[in-house]
């Protein structure tokens, strides 16, 4: 029964192509190529090879063994990266304690959520797994490529900066279900105000401070050639943060009130790390100017707003204010849903604030990459980076448009034909599957 | 007297200096509109809906309605003009699966939520009654072009009666076209959710068969409702008739299912799923009643018996994300394509209470990528909501005579980066300021 309904999923289908030893080389032509950091390049050609972008110019030649897509048109654009995704995790929060720096997103991704397809349908190639919002230091992210079909092992973008989830306002003090803990008898948990929220993550960096300080003396005598010395025990829930104060491990900051965003700005000029972004980071706007002193970035809704208290100042400007005061601004899903079409919560941005076209696509791709420290490899046409690209019908910053074909390191791993042949086996196979299970040999159904 | 003077004179150059957008009032996020004038928007693309589009047309507005429409229309004298040279003119969009101003903060905010009455039955909750006009969600969807909605109560079975509002007014009745324009159902679903392990688990422990009688149940106390509701009217009809009979009691649950049971309120049926649909359907035929089907997920399944039977759905789930694992990515995306080739009547929706409404546009947009045309689109927006919520001749395009809900934009009104210059609901001028202008002019240049 299994084996059944895994036959019937696109998921198996895609399963089943193992990753190609060598990819072929792929020339673009005649497309308008939108670089997002060079400009818009019209009737251009786009040579993908050996997984980079090898060549961006006019009447490329085809090297042998290239598969040839004539783009008279149509757009060529960078893959979006959602910076704020919770697609492919089977659990998206360990909230049980207010710290949880110790769990592992990249422990719970599921290669075979078939949101991965529909977001590759829409164009995105990148997305940074999140930790839920539940405490205010949650679990270690995971930056994926959308491998469809593919390992875990090889979604894995090699080489992002390891990050890891804090939270702060409602979600962590649980206002919103108090009435049903007190109903259910289900125990509070600390910390239930903003108050506590500050608390917690003094009290954490200043254990991890003495945590680091502690291996940082084991470490000098190591140096110092001390025989006999018995190492300090292992901390996975400090290990994390003392990758933060060392500046190798990325904060990202679910946060919605300007006051608690300000405040864990302090926190962190205080201990001397920086944070990376502000996710949601809903009045951003608010406090602009300081949080672009702070050097960190803010990644938020298009205009998703008043969907609970501290969602009701926000505004679809927020992103125009904070790129304006020089933050790194992105916009992004934290929805299977909306991950789906970013390329229209991206036109928004032009409409709200009046971004340019390249400063709209930016939100999408290339602030992304800045954030999750991948700008070298993604989040813009450049030669000698990662041939993560896709064709689009048109313009992307129209409603019009879908994307056509999508590729990740030169391989394509959505395209709106191969899709269309792919219904038409799965409707077959699912007639001769339905004839074959005739009732005179229909087995119990298995209940899980 | 002196020191209190200082102190006005210190706190009047304190409020002189906040940067408050202009149309703000204390209490309100919603500017109102202007009075009733003559207005002629000149020099635009006007795109009628109903008929051609007119490259450099002019509309005329006068006392509420458009007055005249074309290439050459003479301009009232003393009206005012509205310069749209490069510009577009379209027809307020319409949104009929909402809740607005029902529901302001539905998390955290209990006391912001009036949206569902206690109990099954309530076919006398008014939403009409429950709108507050002065709710941040009017302003910010207003102001991307839709002049109008359908704000419906939700829950229980009989959840109330929907009101069709302009996105304009302070009060009420200032904003109401039809304070009762369709009573709002939710029929008991039959059977369990979904397909294989969770329906195989289901039968396994005997869940459907109970479910199955609780909703026979609950069928069978909406029929009864109905049919008193019908005895109700034939006995008050024959007292009206005959006062020597009986003076039967007054009964105002009754007395509000009249107009649907006389098919004078059309009825929403909230049903995604064929089975769904198609029993909704039959039970408005069963009990007389003129169905709307909001939500129509699967209704490109059963096509032809929506056609058929000549039934219209508001598509609410064209952004949902299919409902099964092994459904096209696009599912969704071509449900409005799928039922205008099958020829059934539809609108699309985002069946969203209310701060979302503002994203219609790009619903219509999407489906539009996915097969739709595009004039279907745009109309799937304007004149077909209008026509299936019996508004088609008051509103729903640029035609003289009919209400003036009319938007001047930037670009193509489906598009996401295209802005609203003007905005005119019932013939007066809307100040396009809201709560999220504001709060970006007070924002924007902090230091």
């Amino acid at each position: 029964m299994k084996s059944l309904i895994a036959l019937l999923l696109p998921a198996a289908l895609a399963a089943q192509q193992p990753a190609p030893a060598k990819v072929a080389p792929t020339l673009i032509k005649n497309a308008t190529i939108l670089t997002v950091t060079k400009g818009r390049l019209d009737n251009a050609d786009l040579l993908l090879e050996n997984g980079k972008i090898a060549k961006i110019g006019k009447n490329l030649a085809a090297p042998a063994g290239a598969q040839v897509i004539d783009a008279t048109g149509k757009y060529v654009m960078p893959g979006i990266i959602d910076p704020h995704s919770h697609t492919m995790i089977d659990a998206v929060n360990e909230g049980t304690l207010s710290v949880t720096s110790m769990v592992r997103i990249r422990d719970v991704l599921n290669p075979t959520d078939v949101n991965i397809y529909r977001q590759l349908a829409g164009g995105v190639t990148t997305i940074n797994v999140l930790h839920g919002s539940a405490n205010t230091i949650g679990g270690q992210n995971a930056v994926v490529k959308l491998k469809w079909g593919r390992d875990v092992d090889e979604m894995l973008f090699p080489g992002a900066m390891p990050g890891i989830k804090f939270a702060l306002g409602e979600n962590v003090t649980q206002k919103n279900g108090q009435q049903v803990a007190l109903a259910t008898g289900r125990p509070l948990r600390y910390p239930a105000t903003r108050m506590g929220q500050e608390e917690v993550l003094r009290d954490a960096f200043t254990r991890a401070r003495d945590y680091k300080a502690t291996w940082d003396d084991y470490n000098a005598r190591v140096v110092k050639g001390e025989k006999n010395l018995v190492a300090p025990d292992r901390n996975l829930e400090l290990e994390p943060l003392v990758e933060v104060l060392e500046g190798k491990r990325f904060v990202h900051a679910h946060s919605y009130r300007a006051d608690e965003m300000l405040m864990l700005l302090e926190i962190a000029k205080e201990f001397g790390f920086t944070v990376k972004t502000l996710q949601h980071g809903l009045e951003g706007y608010k406090i602009a100017s300081e949080i672009a002193q702070a050097g960190t970035g803010l990644s938020t809704f298009a205009d998703e707003w008043s969907y609970k208290i501290e969602a009701y100042d926000a505004i679809p400007y927020n992103v125009s204010i904070l790129m304006r005061h020089g933050v790194v601004a992105t916009v992004n899903s934290d929805s299977d849903e909306r991950a789906r079409r970013l390329n229209i919560d991206a036109a928004k941005m032009m409409r709200y604030g009046g971004l340019t076209e390249d400063e709209a696509l930016k939100t999408i791709t290339y602030n992304g990459a800045l954030q999750l420290g991948i700008q070298d490899k993604v989040g813009s046409i450049e030669v000698g980076k990662d041939a993560d690209v896709v064709i689009w019908t048109g313009d992307p910053l129209s409603v019009y448009s879908t994307a056509q074909t999508t590729f990740i390191d030169g391989e394509i791993f959505f395209d709106v034909q191969r899709d269309q042949a792919m219904r038409e086996r799965m409707a077959k196979e699912r007639i001769a599957l339905e004839a074959a299970d005739r009732p005179g040999r229909r087995t119990s159904p298995v209940v899980p | 007297m002196m020191r209190l003077f200082r102190y006005v004179v210190a706190l009047m150059a304190v409020l002189a200096a906040l940067p408050i957008a202009a149309g703000a009032q204390l209490g309100s996020y919603n500017p109102n509109p202007g009075p009733q004038g003559t207005f002629a928007i000149r020099g635009g693309h006007v795109v009628t809906v109903s008929g051609a589009d007119i490259p450099n047309g002019t509309v005329v507005i006068s006392g509420g309605k458009i007055t005249a429409v074309g290439a050459n229309v003479a301009v009232p004298s003393g009206a005012k003009i509205i310069d749209a040279t490069g510009l577009m003119v379209y027809p307020g969009m319409i949104e009929t699966g909402s809740s607005v101003g029902l529901s302001e903060i539905p998390q955290g905010a209990a006391s912001t939520v009036d949206i569902s009455e206690v109990g099954s039955f309530n076919p006398n909750a008014q939403a009409f009654f429950g709108i507050d006009p002065h709710s941040a969600h009017v302003g910010v969807a207003r102001v991307v072009g839709i002049t109008t909605v359908v704000s419906r109560p939700t829950g229980g079975i009989i959840s109330g009666q929907a009101a069709l509002i302009n996105l304009a007014g302070d009060t009420p009745p200032k904003m109401a076209v039809e304070p009762r324009v369709a009573l709002v159902v939710q029929l008991p679903r039959s059977g369990f959710g979904g397909r294989g392990f969770a329906r195989a688990a289901a039968l396994q422990q005997g869940q459907n068969a109970d479910a199955n009688r609780v909703r026979q149940a609950q069928l069978d106390s909406l029929r009864d409702l109905l049919r008193d509701a019908a005895a109700y009217e034939k006995a008050q009809s024959a007292y009206a008739k005959d006062k020597s009979l009986p003076r039967p009691a007054h009964d105002v649950v009754l007395a509000s299912l009249i107009p649907a049971l006389d098919g004078t309120m059309p009825v929403i049926f909230t049903a995604d799923r064929a089975n769904d649909i198609r029993d909704a359907v039959n039970f408005a035929e069963e009990m007389h009643l003129k169905p709307i089907i909001m939500g129509g997920a699967e209704a490109p399944d059963v096509a032809p018996f929506l056609k058929q039977h000549n039934v219209p759905v508001v598509v609410t789930a064209v952004m949902s994300l299919p409902s099964r694992e092994d459904d096209p990515y696009d599912v969704n995306y071509t449900i409005p394509a799928k039922l205008a080739a099958a020829g059934v009547t539809f609108a699309i929706s985002t069946g969203n209470p209310g701060s979302e409404i503002r994203t219609l546009p790009y619903n219509a947009g999407m489906a539009a990528a996915h097969g739709l045309s595009k004039t279907d689109a745009l109309k799937a927006v304007t004149l077909w909501p209008a026509q299936i919520f019996g508004v088609g001749d008051r509103m729903g395009s640029i035609e003289a005579g009919k209400m003036a809900n009319v938007v001047v934009t930037t670009g193509d009104i489906l598009e996401a980066k295209t802005d609203t210059k003007y905005l005119f609901i019932d013939g007066r001028q809307v100040p396009l300021d809201n709560k999220h202008t504001e709060l970006n002019a007070l924002f924007k240049d902090r230091p």
